[in-house]
Order: structure tokens, then C-alpha cells, then sequence
């Protein structure tokens, strides 16, 4: 399963590809979204492994503009309830991850990410 | 007692493609159980399994910790399995995250120093050989993990490793001992023959957690 909490931990890992190369940029996406519990804990426990930049801008790339573009310092409950949505419940099932550095694209196909290298490619 | 995942999603033709679980993975779930209370404290929020197979080890460990209250990733080169990793959280209500990836790398730089619970039970059976320094498949595949392990690891982190006795077992927990960090703090969990095999499970502390 694609969801942006993993997304938010894939970087492109490609030979000489060692700055800018992270966040993979989302396209051709199809999405579901599949409900998860919400588990106010784990969201705040999780919270300090976030980029939030790169988790606002993928969310945008597929579609979802509700997280504001400066991580809140106040961390209520709507708020922790907005960001469980966007990290557990949107599934990006097919598309592609393209590296904004060397472009490497890599393809997610049933929700499964393919971050194999051809053995050229790799580090 | 936490119940095995259920596998009856999956057939015999998953099994050309993926390895069936077999004793290792059984020593493997029964350490996980017997270390599930001191896993539960430390609260983890990351989980990695490398090599996950038909996913039953991270559906386990899911149950163990509870499902909501962490993230568990699980790689595996080969992508039936993942697949088969994908299904099997899923028929046993364990949200998992495969990914098609060779050992950590995709991972590795964001979640340097971020992994609470690491697992791997290493593809022995495809083409080891049996010595630590030989050419053996599974053990080139060993190294390559243990040298990343230490900047995976999160403070709290800890690491279990399926080892069986031709891995020179002393010659591992020696090689793990190198990073400070870890002396004293590797332990062997549970030790089992099965048939002609003899099989470890060893942890790896990072730090010492209300052990
Ligand atoms: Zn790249």
C-alpha cells in the first residue's frame, strides 16, 4: 500500500543520486481511500519522522489540499484526525514515483511500490 | 497468546514463488512472543522486516504490538511476495507496507536512526552454504544487512536476526559488537533443532529499555 506516512520515507536510491532526491514526485495516480482507526497516539508519536514539506506537497500532487503549509504548533484533535486521514486513509493503488533529481521513475502497480534497479543503476 | 496469521489465502502456486513458512519461521514467531511484553514497552512506532515473504512475520509482530499503533514496513526483492505480504495483512487485519525493494535502500536515508524493531530472516535456504566469510548467497546477504543495522536502529531500537549454527554465531554477535553501542546488549532469544538444523534467533539492543 502506497499511503503518504511510506511515501513520506522513499527516497531515490539511484547510482549518484544523492541530493534533491527526495521527495518522489506522484503522477498518473489512481487513489482509494480506505478507512483506518484513528489512533491519536501514534499520529503524535509518528509526527517527529515527518518532512512535513514533502508530506504537503505529495498530498497536493494527488489531489488533497487540506493540510496547511506550515505544521501547526497546536496539535488538537481535528487537526491530529485531518493528518491520520491524509497519512492512512488515501491509498495511491496505481501511478508512478519520479525522482526530482535524476527523474528515475518509480512505478506502483495493485499499491505496490517497484523500487528495484537495474543493476546499472544501482549505488 | 497471540494466534498464528492465518495463510488459508494463500495456495500452493504462491508457493513456486515465495518460500513457505517452515521451521525458521516458526523459531521466529516464538521469539517474538516470548519477547512480545518487552517489545510492547518500548513503544515502537517504526517496524522493518526485510524480507518478508508471505508476511507473516509482520502480521504477527502487528498483533503483538497492535496494529494502529505503528508503522510496519516490510521489503522483499522478490515481488510475488510482497504481494503474498500485501494479501496476508490484509486477510488477518494487519495494515503492512511492502515495498519491491533490496534490503533497506530505498529506506535507508530517511530512516536513519529511526527503526525501533528490526526483523530478518535471512534466505538461507536459497543457496547457503554455510560458512561466515564464504560466497554463500544468504550469508553475502547477512553482511550486507549487519553493516547498515547500527544506522537504522533508533535509540530504542532493537534487532532480531533468524541465525542458524553454520553462521558461526559467536563470529555474528562479535561482528555486531563493533559499534559501541551494542556490547553487553546482544543476546540469543530462543535455540531450537529442527531436523538436521540447529536455528537462533538473536536480538541486538541499541540501548537498554527496561529489559
Ligand atoms: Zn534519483
Amino acid at each position: 500500500m502506497v499511503r503518504l506516512i511510506t511515501h513520506n520515507l522513499l527516497a531515490c536510491h539511484a547510482k549518484g543520486c544523492t541530493s534533491n532526491n527526495f521527495p518522489l514526485r506522484f503522477s498518473n495516480v489512481k487513489l482509494a481511500l480506505r478507512e483506518a482507526d484513528f489512533n491519536p497516539d501514534f499520529i503524535r508519536g509518528f509526527l517527529p519522522r515527518i518532512e512535513w514539506d514533502a508530506l504537503v506537497q505529495a498530498s497536493r500532487e494527488i489531489g488533497d489540499t487540506s493540510l496547511p503549509p506550515e505544521r501547526p504548533e497546536m496539535l488538537d484533535d481535528d487537526f491530529l484526525k485531518q493528518l491520520h486521514h491524509v497519512l492512512l486513509e488515501i491509498h495511491v493503488d496505481e501511478g508512478s514515483m519520479t525522482c526530482p533529481n535524476c527523474e528515475h521513475v518509480y512505478p506502483i502497480s495493485s499499491g505496490i511500490p517497484n523500487m528495484l534497479l537495474a543493476e546499472h543503476e544501482i549505488r | 497468546m497471540i494466534p498464528t496469521p492465518d495463510l488459508s489465502h494463500l495456495s500452493k502456486g504462491d508457493y513456486e514463488y515465495v518460500y513457505e513458512p517452515a521451521e525458521d519461521t516458526f523459531v521466529l514467531l516464538d521469539a517474538l512472543e516470548e519477547e512480545a511484553d518487552s517489545i510492547r514497552s518500548l513503544v515502537p512506532r517504526i517496524c522493518l522486516e526485510i524480507g518478508s515473504g508471505t508476511g507473516i512475520v509482520s502480521s504477527f509482530l502487528g498483533h503483538i504490538i497492535g496494529v494502529s499503533n505503528a508503522l510496519f514496513l516490510c521489503t522483499d526483492i522478490n515481488p510475488h511476495a510482497a504481494t503474498c505480504s500485501a494479501r496476508t495483512g490484509s486477510q488477518n487485519k494487519a495494515p503492512l507496507e511492502p515495498l519491491i525493494a533490496s534490503l533497506v535502500s530505498p529506506l535507508a536515508s530517511r530512516l536513519a536512526h529511526a527503526v525501533d524493531i528490526l526483523v530478518f530472516n535471512p534466505p538461507y535456504r536459497a543457496g547457503i552454504a554455510g560458512s561466515w566469510a564464504g560466497g554463500a548467497d544468504g550469508m553475502q546477504v547477512v553482511a550486507a544487512l549487519l553493516e547498515q543495522v547500527d544506522g537504522l536502529l533508533s535509540p530504542r531500537g532493537r534487532f532480531y536476526l533468524v541465525a542458524v549454527k553454520q553462521n558461526n554465531i559467536p563470529k555474528l554477535r562479535e561482528f555486531m559488537l563493533k559499534p559501541f553501542c551494542y556490547r553487553g546488549r546482544t543476546k540469543i532469544v530462543l535455540q531450537r533443532r529442527a531436523g538436521r538444523e540447529y536455528l537462533f534467533v538473536l536480538r541486538f539492543v541499541r540501548r537498554v529499555v527496561n529489559v
